[in-house]
C-alpha cells in the first residue's frame, strides 16, 4: 500500500468514529428541539448512542471470546468435534506444558520480588542525593522501549564467540576478563531462564520505582524525623518505617508485575522461542495457534492455565470495587 | 548558641555524610548497570559493521592498536631527480588514515623502525614512513619490478562513527516501511478507544439507566484478563468474516479493532476514575441550563479532560506500538503490512549474526517510544500511576 492510500485509510477510520457519535447526537438533538418529547424518552436513547459502541466492542473482543475460548477448550483442533477433558488430559502429559508451568511458577515467583525490591531500594536511595531524579529517569526508561528492543539489547550482551575469539558481548567479556571460559549463557538450561528473567527485572524496575517514588512522598515527614531524633538508624526506619507504610503499594506493584509475567510472550519467542528447556505458557500457545495449521482446543487450554493465574487477582479488583462503592 | 553543637550532633551529622556517599556510590552502580546496555546498543549502531563485529563497543572510545600490511607502488610511478629514483605516495590510499607508531620490512620483525627511521633494503635502497603514512622510497638504480614492497605498520585508529548503518537498515531492510505502518496501526489503536471509552466512561459516571453497576464491574473484571484467552476467538470471527465477504482477514481495521478491544478496559476504567472526580455541581448547572448530554460532554467534560487523555494516550500509544503478538496474530508479514517489532523478531533470526542491522533496527523500533518518554515523561508517569493495570 502507497503511504497516501495508507494515510486516507487512517484517516477515514478516525473520522468514521467521530462522524458516528457526531452525527447521532446531532440528530437526535434535531428531532428532539422539533417534537420535544419527554426528556426521558431522550435520555434513554442517548445513553445508547453513547453506551452502545463501547459496549458492542467490549462484547465481539473480551466477553465472548472468554466463554468461546472456553467451550473451544472441550472440543478438538477445528472446535467442531466435542473431546471432553481430552486437551486437559493432553496438556499434563506433555512435557513442554508441564515445563511451561514449572518456568512460569519461576517467573512468578523471581520477577516480582526482584522487580519490587530493587524498585523499593532505588527510590529510597534516589530520594537522599541531588541527581535522584535523573537516576530514576535512566532506571525508568527500558519502561519505554518494546520487549522485542528489550531483547535485542541483551541478546547482545549475551552475545558467544568461542574461547580465543575476542567477545563483544558484555558479559562474556566480564567473564573472560575474570578468567573464565566464555559461555552461550542462553543455551544452558535452568540458567537461561534467570537471563531472560534479568530483562523482565530489568524492564519493570521502573514500573515500580515510579510507583514507589510517589508513595514514599506520602509518609509523614514528622514520622521519619521523629525516629531519627530518637537514634534509629536508616536500616532500622526503612523496615519499621517505610515498608510497613509502603504495604498496600507493594501489593499493587506486586499485582500489575504478576499480571504481565503470566503473559510473558515476546521475551521468549524473539530470544529462544522456548528452546533449551525456556518454554513459557504464553509462547507454548502462541506455538499451537499456528503448529499444524492450528489447534484451537489446545491453545485454549493453554490461554485458560494463563487465566486462572489471574482470577485471584480478578476477584480481589472486584471486591475492592464494590468496598468503595459501599462508601 | 547556634554554631555550637554538641558531640551528639556531630556523630550524627557524620554518620549521616557517609550513609549519603554509600547512597549516592550505590545508586550509581544502579545506574550504571541500568544504562549500560541501551548505551551499548546505540554506540553499536553507530559504528562501522566491520569493527563492530570484532571488538566489543566499550572498545570505541578509545584508540585501537591495528597491525596491517600495506604495498608501496611499482617501478612505474617512479621518478628521477639528482640521480636518484623515489617512489612516492601514502600507505593508506584511499582507506581512511591512521596515525602510525611504527613500521617494519619483513614479517619477522614488523615494528622494527619507529617513523622517521630510514629502512634499508637488500638492494640498498631506502624507505622512510612518516606518521601518516605517507612514504618516500629512495633508490640510486632505476626500480625494475612492477609490484611495490610490503611495508608492515603498527598503528592507532582514532574512534569513529557513522550513520552508515542507519542508511542500510531503513532503505534497504524495509525497516522504514515497518516504520510508517507501525504509525498506521498504532494511531487508530490509540484514537479509536480513546473515542468511543470517553462516550462510554461519561455514560457510565453521569447517566443513569438499567445494569450501569455490573456493565462497570464487567469492565474491572476484563482489565485483567490475558488477551491469549482472546485470541483464538477473535481470530476465527475474523477468518469467518474475510470468508464470507470475500476480504483478507488480516487488514489494518482489523488490528484497529483489536487493539481498541485489548485496551478498551484500562482506558475505560482510567477515564472513568478521572470523571468520578470532576465536581458533580457543574454537570447539574449544565443541565439546568438546558445542556443536553452530548452539549455538556463536549462543552465541559472533553476540555476539563484534556491532561487525562494526553497521560492515557501516551499510555496506550506506547502499548500498541511495542506490541508484538497482536501483531503478528492480525496482521500479515509482508513489507506493506508487517510492524517493527515483528520485523526485528525477523531480522533476528535471519540476521542474527549482523549485529549492525540488529543494533541499528533496535534502535529504530525504539526511537519513537524514547522520543515521547523524554519529551512527555510527565504525563506517561501519570498515566502509569493511575493504574497500569491492563490485560
Amino acid at each position: 500500500m502507497s503511504m497516501f492510500s495508507l494515510a486516507l485509510t487512517v484517516l477515514i477510520g478516525i473520522l468514521f468514529f467521530v462522524m458516528f457519535f457526531h452525527l447521532s447526537n446531532f440528530l437526535l438533538d434535531f428531532y428532539q428541539i422539533k417534537k420535544s418529547k419527554t426528556l426521558t424518552y431522550e435520555n434513554s436513547i442517548r445513553a445508547v448512542i453513547f453506551i452502545a459502541p463501547a459496549f458492542i466492542v467490549l462484547f465481539v473482543f473480551i466477553i465472548f471470546p472468554v466463554f468461546e475460548t472456553i467451550r473451544l477448550s472441550f472440543f478438538d483442533k477445528r472446535g467442531e468435534v466435542f473431546v471432553g477433558i481430552y486437551n486437559f488430559a493432553w496438556a499434563i502429559k506433555d512435557p513442554d506444558f508441564r515445563r511451561s508451568i514449572l518456568n512460569n511458577f519461576g517467573w512468578l515467583l523471581i520477577v516480582p520480588t526482584l522487580s519490587t525490591f530493587f524498585g523499593l531500594v532505588i527510590a529510597n536511595l534516589a530520594d537522599r542525593v541531588w541527581w535522584g531524579t535523573i537516576a530514576k529517569s535512566i532506571i525508568f526508561m527500558p519502561m519505554a522501549i518494546s520487549f522485542v528492543g528489550a531483547g535485542v539489547i541483551w541478546k547482545f550482551i549475551y552475545d558467544y564467540r568461542g574461547p580465543g575469539d575476542e567477545q563483544i558481548g558484555l558479559l562474556n567479556a566480564i567473564t573472560v576478563a575474570l578468567g573464565f571460559e566464555p559461555q552461550a549463557w542462553l543455551t544452558i538450561p535452568l540458567w537461561n531462564n534467570l537471563f531472560l528473567m534479568a530483562i523482565m527485572v530489568w524492564i519493570q524496575t521502573g514500573l515500580a520505582l515510579v510507583i514507589f517514588s510517589a508513595a514514599l512522598r506520602s509518609i509523614p515527614n514528622e514520622t521519619l524525623d521523629a525516629a531519627r531524633i530518637d537514634g534509629a538508624s536508616e536500616l532500622k526506619i526503612f523496615w519499621s518505617i517505610i515498608i510497613p507504610y509502603l504495604q498496600q503499594t507493594i501489593l499493587v506493584i506486586w499485582t500489575i508485575i504478576t499480571i504481565l509475567v503470566l503473559k510473558v510472550f515476546d521475551i521468549i519467542y524473539a530470544m529462544t522461542n522456548g528452546q533449551w528447556q525456556t518454554e513459557v505458557l504464553a509462547n507454548l500457545m502462541y506455538d499451537w495457534m499456528f503448529r499444524g495449521g492450528g489447534d484451537s482446543g489446545r491453545g485454549s487450554v493453554l490461554a485458560i492455565c494463563i487465566m486462572i493465574g489471574v482470577i485471584p487477582i480478578l476477584g480481589w479488583n472486584l471486591y475492592q470495587h464494590r468496598k468503595e462503592q459501599k462508601l | 548558641m547556634e554554631f555550637v553543637s554538641t558531640p551528639k550532633r556531630t556523630k550524627a551529622m557524620k554518620k549521616l555524610s557517609f550513609s549519603s556517599l554509600f547512597a549516592q556510590l550505590l545508586l550509581l552502580l544502579f545506574v550504571i548497570v541500568w544504562i549500560a546496555p541501551s548505551f551499548g546498543l546505540l554506540i553499536s549502531s553507530l559504528r562501522d559493521k566491520d569493527v563492530l563485529a570484532i571488538s566489543g563497543w566499550w572498545t570505541s572510545f578509545i584508540n585501537t592498536e591495528v597491525n596491517e600490511i600495506h604495498r608501496t607502488l611499482g617501478m612505474d610511478s617512479q621518478y628521477e631527480e639528482n640521480g636518484y629514483y623515489y617512489i612516492e605516495d601514502n600507505l593508506f590510499g584511499e582507506d581512511k588514515p591512521k596515525k602510525i607508531s611504527s613500521f617494519g620490512i619483513t614479517s619477522k620483525d614488523i615494528n622494527a623502525y619507529t617513523v622517521g627511521d630510514v629502512a634499508t633494503f637488500k638492494d640498498q635502497s631506502e624507505i622512510t614512513v612518516d606518521e601518516n603514512g605517507n612514504y618516500s622510497w629512495k633508490s640510486e638504480n632505476e626500480f625494475t619490478k612492477k609490484k611495490g614492497k610490503r611495508i608492515f605498520i603498527s598503528a592507532t585508529s582514532p574512534p569513529s562513527f557513522t550513520l552508515d548503518n542507519y542508511k542500510e537498515v531503513l532503505f534497504k531492510e524495509g525497516l522504514g516501511q515497518a516504520f510508517i505502518n507501525t504509525f498506521a496501526v498504532a494511531l487508530p489503536s490509540t484514537l479509536i478507544p480513546l473515542i468511543i471509552c470517553s462516550f462510554f466512561a461519561y455514560a457510565l459516571t453521569w447517566m443513569n439507566f438499567f445494569g450501569r453497576d455490573l456493565l462497570l464491574a464487567t469492565v474491572i473484571a476484563s482489565l485483567v484478563v490475558p488477551l491469549q484467552m482472546c485470541l483464538i476467538p477473535i481470530l476465527s470471527i475474523y477468518n469467518d468474516f474475510g470468508a464470507l465477504f470475500g476480504v483478507s482477514s488480516k487488514s489494518y481495521p482489523g488490528i484497529w479493532m483489536a487493539h481498541t478491544g485489548f485496551g478498551l478496559a484500562s482506558t475505560t476504567f482510567l477515564l472513568w476514575n478521572f470523571l468520578k472526580s470532576l465536581p458533580k455541581e457543574m454537570m447539574e448547572a449544565a443541565k439546568v441550563d438546558g445542556a443536553t448530554h452530548y452539549d455538556t460532554f463536549r462543552r465541559i467534560v472533553v476540555p476539563l479532560s484534556i491532561p487525562a487523555f494526553a497521560s492515557i494516550f501516551i499510555l496506550q500509544f506506547l502499548w500498541v506500538w511495542n506490541d508484538l503478538l497482536v501483531g503478528l496474530v492480525f496482521l500479515d508479514k509482508n513489507p506493506s503490512e508487517i510492524i517493527l517489532t515483528a520485523k526485528l523478531k525477523e531480522l533476528l533470526g535471519s540476521r542474527g549474526e549482523n549485529w549492525e542491522i540488529l543494533t541499528t533496527g533496535a534502535f529504530i523500533s525504539m526511537s519513537v517510544p524514547l522520543f515521547i518518554f523524554f519529551s512527555l515523561q510527565k504525563y506517561f508517569i501519570r498515566g502509569l500511576v493511575a493504574g497500569s493495570v491492563k490485560g
